[in-house]
Formats: structure tokens, C-alpha cells, sequence
């Protein structure tokens, strides 16, 4: 079985993300940018399922710019054997992103694809829902613990009143979510012997998919402040602070 | 004529609250609203679901099995019954954030997620990056929009409605490559962090399951719902159905307490719109103390069981 993962470049998580000042977007340059953490996760797991003999290749896809490979390299230093980068300039919609990763799915044939269960830049959570219903394929969003049958897949999935758990059959759609394992390290041997690992770069309209977005941008606005609130002493003064506001 | 179909969260017995602040976005919309109810028995729910107000219709649809459940299930009926309505609606709970994404692409449309302000029918706010940047986006508008509604950014609707309840008959083919297999449900009768008006949280700083107790009995004595930061999670201190933030849970509780929790950003955009917030931590330039309306600088293991006591004296 092959095993499709899904790698988004995205904006460090530590960064603090700041409005551009003509407000068109958020400033990108000189700042540090890393695999979408959920991302990591997925790539994880996938090796994981390889590692346990239960796939024979895991392939690192990424929608984005050149150097989107960046990441990619990142990726099979942790250990993918293959990366793909579809290239182009614009930011792609989760829909394109979708229709995108449906075209290499049909060239890969994988039975398994995995990708984050939320990019944090546009936090959208879309993707992979998207991808398993164009693909006419199971979805188990929000996984946190995958079991691998024969020819099907029990799933756990983190959900807002606890854990529950679905069986899909193959191929299918994972969205890792954050408890499903914790990512390796890279080591710096494994940097060097990435850079070896093919990365093919295709073009998107070599894949016959239209790029534009579905929807419009108008704008860009920091959010509303909170105001800054008082300091108490200790425990009577936060009671009494309570009191005053009609909260005890 | 616009109308606005909400596809309710409900977990077979009762509606989910989420579903009714999915009913205050669809009023600013404008549209007539049709609320949908796929289950077993649907009954209850649609009872429920009747007397929120500014609702036009309850539609019912009968499931044979417990596969409604599942987005892989649920998202062709709804696909197929989109082409009454400009509008579709499903609260960003882990319900609507797996099934609405399936829903658009069967559909071809992009989805709007967590959608916290409607400017214009076709025009929305929605937060990025954990909230630190809200943009303003036009859906076409000859298309239907799917949407997930931000529950966190919108009141509970009113009661006292008795809208009519009418079956939804759906003719499509349902998909048996993904089957429900069961829910382990957090234990306990403590409120539900979502709608809870208090909610007592915890982070790193408990240092273990056994000392999480504190927070527990604290939230008991004010009634309130449990939640956490994702590193408390991730320690193993409490359930992840616990975890607030960007990844986790939106709240907007009237009363919030961040016990030994930093307040990084990605979990400062779950309670955002939480009334009053507490703080009690013990280093003075925790940044969750930036958005505290009640800041404490102290160690949790004496503050808290001395709040307790206050507390229990009255
Ligand atoms: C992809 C991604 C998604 C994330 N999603 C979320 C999310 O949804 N929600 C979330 O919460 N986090 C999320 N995080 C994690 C987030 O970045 C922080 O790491 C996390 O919120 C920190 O949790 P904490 O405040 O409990 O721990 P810490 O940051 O370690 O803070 C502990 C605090 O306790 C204080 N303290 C220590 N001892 C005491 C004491 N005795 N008395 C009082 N105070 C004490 C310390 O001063 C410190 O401020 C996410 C991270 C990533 C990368
Ligand atoms: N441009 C992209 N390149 C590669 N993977 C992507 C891209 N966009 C989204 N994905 C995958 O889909 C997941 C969910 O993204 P989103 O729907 O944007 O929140 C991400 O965690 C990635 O795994």
C-alpha cells in the first residue's frame, strides 16, 4: 500500500502573525515558516504504518510555491520516500487544494491519504472532507488513533463529547488531529541523505485543474481588543472583585 | 426567495445548544429558515427544534440506522436537498466541521468556516491564524453557501417559537464504506463546556491527574464546566474533549477562570468572547494576564483551595 500525506507550509506556530500594514494580507517576509504542525502529525503516522510493514511507501505532497520543497525536504528527512510539489504562485483554496490532491491520487493510487485535520494559517479544516467526498472515499476526520484491518481501518476520532470510533473501508481519508502521536525529530543524517530522495515538481496546469479561488478576499482587520482588567492582592480581593461585578 | 437550511447537531434525544446559535446567524441572513433533523427517531429533537424562534419550518428525515451519524452518510442527503436553499448552516462543532466540508465539495462550492459575523448575505467575517487576523469574504452568489457557524460569536435563540414540523423525503444513495461503531463519552454530569456560563480551566502548571482534582472541585462548587490547555491534554491530566483553543473548543463562558494556564495564542482564541476572565498564575508577566479582566499573581496549589473555602463560607 502506498500512503499519500498531505504538507502544507505555513507560517511557524511560535510566530506572532502581524497584519501587513496596507492590510492585504499578513507579512510573510523574513519570517520563519515550518510544516503546518498537523501536518508533522500526519507524516507521522504514516511512517509509523510502514514501519509496522504495513505500507511500502509513504510520498509527501505539497501545493504551493517553490519553495514550498523546503518543507518537502523537511518531510523526507523525517522519512518519506518521495516528495511532490504542485506548484504555483497563488495561495490555493481548500476546494483547489481538494481538486488538486484528487488528480495525484488518481496518478499515485494510494490507499491511505492523510493530511492535518486543520491548516493554522487559514484555519479552514476543509481539505481532506473535501478530498473524500470528490473522491467518493470515507472520511475519519479528527483521528486519534488509527488500526490498520485488511482492507479496512478503525478509526478514534477526537469529538466534542469524547471519543468515538468509526470503521471505513479502503482507501479512505485521515485527518490526523493532535493526540494521535507525537512527531519524530529529524537527525542530521537523515537531512543529508533527504536531499537525495526524488522531489518531482509539476506544474498546476499540467494536472487540468483551475486554480481560482472560490472565494473573495476583501479584507484584512486586526481583531477586537480586550481591555486590560484589574490586579488583585490575593483571594479576598478577587472574591470581592467577583462580588462587584455580580458574578458571586 | 433566499432560505437558509441549519442541519441540526443533536445527539439523538436532544439538540445540541450549538444548533440554536447557528439559528441567531441565520437571522441576520434574512432568509427564511428551514431547520433539518436527520435521526432515527427525530421526534424529540424536532419538538425541541420548533420552539426556537425564527424558525419557519422543522424538517424531519427518518435514518434506518445509527450511520447518520457519520458525514460519509448524512452529506449526500444534504446535497441533495440543497437545491431549495442559498443558504447552508451547521454549528463549528466537531459535528458540522466533519460533515459541511463533504457537503460543499459534492456540491462544488467552497465552504466558509467558522463564520462569525455576516456583513451582507453573501459577505462574512471569519478568524485566521488563531484569530490574530479576521477577514472580511464575498461567496459568490449564485451559488449556495456553506457554512460553519463560529457557536462562540452568537447568543442562544430565544424559545417560545412553534414552528410547524413537515418530513423530508431525500431519495439518494447512501455509501456503506464507513459504519459508526460506537461513542465513549467523557464521563460526568458537569455542564457542557460549549454552553457552560462558568468554565474553570487548568494547564501545565496542575503537574498531574491527581492535582486537576483542585480545578474539578473549584468548578463544582461554582457550577461551572471543565476545560483545559492543549498541554494539560497532552500530558494526560484530563480528556481531550477538555482542550480550549484554536484546535480545540471555541467557549464563550460569562465567567472563565485560567488556572496555571500561560495564555498562548492558541488558546487565547477560545475565549475570546468569554465575559469576564480570571487569571491566577504565578509569573507576573504571563501573557494570559494582557486579557484578564481579574488578574491574580500567585502559586495555583494556595490559591485555589483558599478560593474553595471562600467560597464554600459564602
Ligand atoms: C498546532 C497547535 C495547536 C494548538 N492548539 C492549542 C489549543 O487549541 N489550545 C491550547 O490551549 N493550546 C494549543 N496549543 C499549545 C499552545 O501553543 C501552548 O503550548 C499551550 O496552550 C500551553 O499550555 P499551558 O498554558 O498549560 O502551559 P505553559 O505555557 O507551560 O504555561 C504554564 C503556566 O503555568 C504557570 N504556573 C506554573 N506553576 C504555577 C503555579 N504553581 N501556580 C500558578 N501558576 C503556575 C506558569 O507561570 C505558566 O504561565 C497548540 C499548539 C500548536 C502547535
Ligand atoms: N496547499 C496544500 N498543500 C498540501 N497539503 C495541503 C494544502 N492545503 C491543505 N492541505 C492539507 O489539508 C489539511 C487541512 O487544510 P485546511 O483545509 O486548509 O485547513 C492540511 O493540514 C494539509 O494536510
Amino acid at each position: 500500500m502506498k500512503i499519500l500525506v498531505g504538507i502544507k507550509r505555513a507560517i511557524d506556530y511560535n510566530v506572532r502573525v502581524q497584519l501587513r500594514p496596507d492590510g492585504a494580507g499578513v507579512v510573510t517576509d523574513g519570517v520563519k515558516m515550518s510544516i503546518n504542525p498537523f501536518d508533522e502529525i500526519a507524516l507521522e503516522e504514516a511512517l509509523r504504518i510502514r514501519e509496522a510493514g504495513k505500507a511500502e511507501e509513504v510520498v509527501a505532497v505539497s501545493i504551493g510555491p517553490p519553495d514550498a520543497q523546503q518543507q518537502l525536504r523537511t518531510a523526507l528527512a523525517m522519512g518519506a520516500d518521495r516528495a511532490i510539489l504542485v506548484d504555483t504562485a497563488e495561495s490555493v483554496q481548500p476546494l483547489t487544494a481538494a481538486r488538486i490532491l484528487l488528480k495525484i491520487t488518481e496518478r499515485e493510487q494510494p490507499g491511505l491519504v492523510i493530511v492535518g485535520k486543520q491548516a493554522i494559517d487559514d484555519d479552514n479544516g476543509q481539505t481532506g472532507q473535501m478530498l473524500a467526498a470528490l473522491w467518493g472515499r470515507p472520511q475519519a476526520t479528527f483521528a486519534s488513533r488509527v488500526e490498520l484491518g485488511d482492507g479496512t481501518m478503525r478509526v478514534v476520532r477526537e469529538v466534542d463529547v469524547g471519543l468515538e470510533t468509526i470503521e471505513v473501508d479502503l482507501p479512505a481519508v485521515i485527518t490526523a488531529d493532535l493526540r494521535l502521536n507525537e512527531p519524530r525529530f529529524v537527525k542530521l543524517p537523515e537531512i543529508m541523505k533527504a536531499k537525495r530522495k526524488p522531489l518531482d515538481v509539476l506544474a498546476l496546469t499540467e494536472l487540468g485543474v483551475e486554480s481560482g479561488s472560490q472565494l473573495q478576499i476583501d479584507a484584512h482587520e486586526p481583531p477586537a481588543k480586550r481591555q486590560r482588567g484589574v490586579r488583585v492582592e490575593d483571594v479576598p480581593g478577587l472574591v470581592a472583585a467577583l462580588k462587584q461585578r455580580g458574578l458571586l | 426567495m433566499p432560505r437558509t437550511l441549519i442541519i441540526a447537531h443533536h445527539d439523538g434525544d436532544r439538540l445540541n445548544p450549538s444548533t440554536s446559535k447557528c439559528v441567531s446567524c441565520a437571522l441576520e441572513l434574512g432568509n427564511e429558515i428551514d431547520l433539518a433533523v436527520f435521526a432515527e427517531d427525530p421526534a424529540a429533537v424536532a419538538a425541541e427544534a420548533a420552539t426556537l424562534t425564527g424558525v419557519t419550518r422543522v424538517l424531519t428525515s427518518v435514518q434506518s440506522d445509527s450511520g447518520h451519524r457519520l458525514a460519509a452518510v448524512l452529506a449526500p442527503q444534504i446535497a441533495a436537498t440543497a437545491a431549495d436553499y442559498s443558504h447552508l448552516l451547521a454549528p463549528a462543532t466537531t459535528f458540522g466541521k466533519d460533515l459541511m466540508p463533504r457537503v460543499a465539495a459534492l456540491l462544488g462550492v467552497a465552504q466558509v468556516s467558522d463564520l462569525m459575523a455576516v456583513v451582507s448575505p453573501y459577505t462574512f467575517k471569519r478568524p485566521i491564524y488563531a484569530g490574530s487576523v479576521i477577514v472580511t469574504v464575498t461567496a459568490p452568489s449564485d451559488q449556495v453557501v456553506v457554512a460553519t457557524v463560529r457557536i462562540a460569536s452568537y447568543p442562544a435563540a430565544a424559545g417560545g417559537g412553534s414552528a410547524p414540523i413537515e418530513p423530508l423525503e431525500v431519495t439518494c444513495e447512501l455509501p456503506t464504506h464507513t459504519r459508526y461503531l460506537g461513542l465513549e463519552a467523557s464521563a460526568g454530569d458537569r455542564p457542557d463546556l460549549q454552553s457552560a456560563a462558568r468554565v474553570v480551566a487548568g494547564g501545565r502548571a496542575l503537574a498531574s491527574a491527581e492535582n486537576f482534582e483542585l480545578i474539578y472541585q473549584l468548578a463544582d462548587r461554582l457550577g461551572a464546566g471543565v476545560g483545559a490547555s492543549r498541554a494539560a491534554v497532552d500530558a494526560g491530566y484530563v480528556p481531550n474533549d477538555t482542550q480550549i483553543g484554536q484546535t480545540g473548543k471555541i467557549i464563550a463562558p460569562e465567567l472563565y477562570f485560567a488556572i496555571g494556564i500561560s495564555g498562548a495564542i492558541q488558546h487565547l482564541t477560545g475565549i475570546k468572547d468569554a465575559g469576564t476572565i480570571v487569571a491566577i498564575n504565578k509569573d507576573a508577566d504571563a501573557p494570559i494576564f494582557e486579557v484578564a479582566d481579574i488578574g491574580l499573581v500567585g502559586d495555583l496549589f494556595q490559591v485555589v483551595p483558599e478560593l474553595e473555602q471562600a467560597l464554600a463560607d459564602g
